[in-house]
């Protein structure tokens, strides 16, 4: 009798991801259905999908779930918590989501302190309608929308929301990490965990970025983008732990 | 039998709301309905319930949709330019068949128009004011009473029919005072069990979704049907209006709201002229009592729309006569609100 090591997380669906080969959202999702497994939390979980390439998040999570307008699924997930404080409440956004339309939101979700957790995937680009620039492209990259490389004369320049997000006083635990590597990955993963303990402790809320590939829009392969994100998105959004305000949970 | 008390329109249709079992409440401040989410701020903490001011009405709409998905009983309040913000949520809870209950204290417009009453919303309340083959059901009180009696009738069949309901008040009954006299609180046991498809952990049970979204047309198509089957449904049960004298009626007022209770005053005024003239007023906006209304305008010469807007329910009126009486119409804009001289020498005008 030979023992399963390795398993699809009982959090996940039984449906084949719709993402493009080399896409790190599906590493992502694996991380967060692992943590819900291992919290034991899938029966009370909610979750809130965004509009992006991850708007079929709610079909591949088998918890409870819903997709909310673009950008707004931390009010969406406001609503949900404070109707049923007992429960997980969590969104999955994309920066396009996030970082443009749902400024607002994700901003006042964190300064009240919203007791929900959010995992924010930053892949610089807008990935679902095609490529165009998103207010975290980097200076300089070619998008559909920025056919000419991002300029800051006339195209700003790349937003970094964690460090935005970190001057807001309700927000307890926020760290941006990577998962391009192995040691990456169990870091990403550790961090995914304490952002859904911050919760399930009732402490505030919490945030994890995870900087991800685009290999499909970057024009790249799956190889390539993970070296060019290495070599250049990590510049822009340096990796660390931004705010912590509850230490060693275990 | 409950006494009456003395109360401002906004703070009636609040309190009406938490005696209809809402617990949740999200909302922004918008003159002329601020007085609703302020009383919902003192309120809700003395029954156990949510307040919670957002940051926007877009954010606010977003709550309602994200509390609506755990199927408990929950409201949001605003005016004009803020429930034009509100659009976008509002079509994605019609969408996803969710239960929720709007109070729409209308104000003049366009743009940011004045704060005084108008009736200048009716398109965008009845007509679809986003996108998508939706509706809402639209309830137009013309007292503070009524709006006080159609509050528990909004949330029950917001729940009934599992889409949004909405008040479509205007500032003069949001800020003026009357005598009302509050239902009883409601008990909700076994009032809005949506344990088969509300989002609440899915414990012992698959995962349950609750989406507008639907990537395959075939299939998108049929989830459309089924909310027009829901649609037919309530066109068929949930109709309402007020008819005042129109049994020998040559002619015949139509107005809703504030509009139509003004209009009473008129058919009073006529009357004691000698000139038989009879009001119906629509309660539900939509669906629009279009047969109801055909038949009572039997018999009568004329029709004439009143509206505190340059024209939009009348158009209604004229596809519910389908040509057989003539209408015409008469209106103010702006926040101006005709009075019943006003609307009698109109009236006289085509007698």
């Amino acid at each position: 009798m030979i023992e399963a090591t390795y398993k699809r997380p009982e959090s996940l669906a039984k449906r084949e991801f719709s993402y493009c080969p080399g896409c790190h959202h599906g590493i992502i999702h694996r991380l967060v259905a692992e943590t819900i497994d291992e919290l034991n939390i899938r029966e009370k979980t909610l979750m809130v999908a965004p509009v992006g390439c991850s708007v079929f998040a709610y079909e591949f999570f088998d918890v409870d779930g819903t997709v909310a307008p673009h950008g707004r699924a931390p009010a969406v997930a406001t609503g949900m918590k404070r109707s049923l404080p007992d429960r997980v409440v969590f969104t999955y956004q994309g920066d396009g989501d996030l970082a443009a339309i749902g400024t607002a939101e994700i901003i006042h979700a964190a300064n009240r302190g919203e007791k929900i957790t959010t995992i924010f995937v930053n892949n610089a680009i807008y990935g679902m309608t095609g490529g165009q620039m998103a207010p975290t492209t980097l200076l300089g990259m070619k998008t559909t929308t920025s056919p000419y490389g991002r300029k800051s004369e006339t195209e700003g320049f790349p937003l970094h929301v964690s460090e935005l997000l970190k001057e807001t006083a309700g927000i307890i635990y926020l760290e941006r990490v990577a998962v391009s590597s192995p040691q990456e990955v169990r870091k990403a993963k550790a961090a995914i965990k304490k952002a859904f303990t911050v919760q399930l402790r009732g402490l505030g809320f919490a945030m994890v970025e995870v900087l991800s590939t685009c290999p499909t829009n970057w024009g790249l392969s799956p190889v390539e983008s993970i070296k060019w994100l290495n070599e250049n998105m990590k510049k822009e959004y340096p990796l660390g732990v931004f705010v912590d305000k509850v230490g060693d949970l275990k | 039998m409950a006494e009456k008390v003395m109360v401002k329109g906004n703070e009636a249709m609040a309190e009406a709301a938490v005696r209809a079992g809402c617990r949740l409440y999200f909302g922004y401040p918008i003159t002329p309905q601020s007085e609703f989410t302020e009383y919902m701020a003192r309120r809700m903490p003395q029954v156990n319930g949510v307040f919670l001011q957002s940051e926007s009405e877009v954010a606010a709409v977003n709550m309602v949709y994200g509390a609506a998905c755990t199927g408990n009983r929950v409201m949001t309040s605003t005016s004009s330019p803020g429930f034009s913000l509100m659009q976008e949520g509002v079509s994605y809870i019609a969408g996803a068949m969710l239960p929720a209950v709007f109070v729409n204290v209308v104000r003049g417009g366009p743009g940011l128009g004045d704060i005084q009453p108008a009736q200048s919303d009716y398109f965008q309340a009845t007509k679809g004011g986003a996108h998508g083959d939706y509706h809402l059901i639209v309830l137009a009180p013309g007292s503070i009473q009524e709006s006080v009696d159609l509050m528990e009738d909004a949330f029950r069949m917001a729940d009934e029919y599992r889409m949004p309901v909405l008040i479509l008040a205007d500032g003069m009954l949001g800020q003026m005072m009357e005598p009302v006299e509050f239902p009883e609180f409601v008990k909700l046991e076994g009032i809005n069990d949506h344990s088969a498809w509300a989002l609440r952990g899915a414990t012992g049970r698959n995962a349950n979704k609750v989406t507008s979204f639907d990537i395959d047309p075939v299939n998108l198509e049929k989830m459309n049907m089924l909310i027009q089957e829901i649609y037919k449904r309530v066109r068929v049960r949930e109709v309402r209006y007020e008819a005042i004298a129109l049994e020998d009626a040559e002619y015949m007022l139509v107005g809703y709201g504030t509009m139509g209770r003004i209009l009473g005053s008129v058919v009073k005024l006529a009357r004691n002229k000698g000139i038989k003239v009879g009001l119906f007023r629509p309660i539900t906006l939509w669906p629009f009592p279009y047969a109801e209304l055909k038949k009572a305008a039997q018999g009568v010469k004329t029709i004439l729309t009143v509206e505190m807007s340059t024209g939009q329910m009348v158009e209604d009126v004229r596809l519910a006569v389908e040509g057989s009486v003539p209408v015409e119409f008469y209106g103010r804009t702006g926040g101006m609100v005709p009075t019943p001289d006003e609307v009698l020498a109109e009236l006289l005008k085509h007698v």
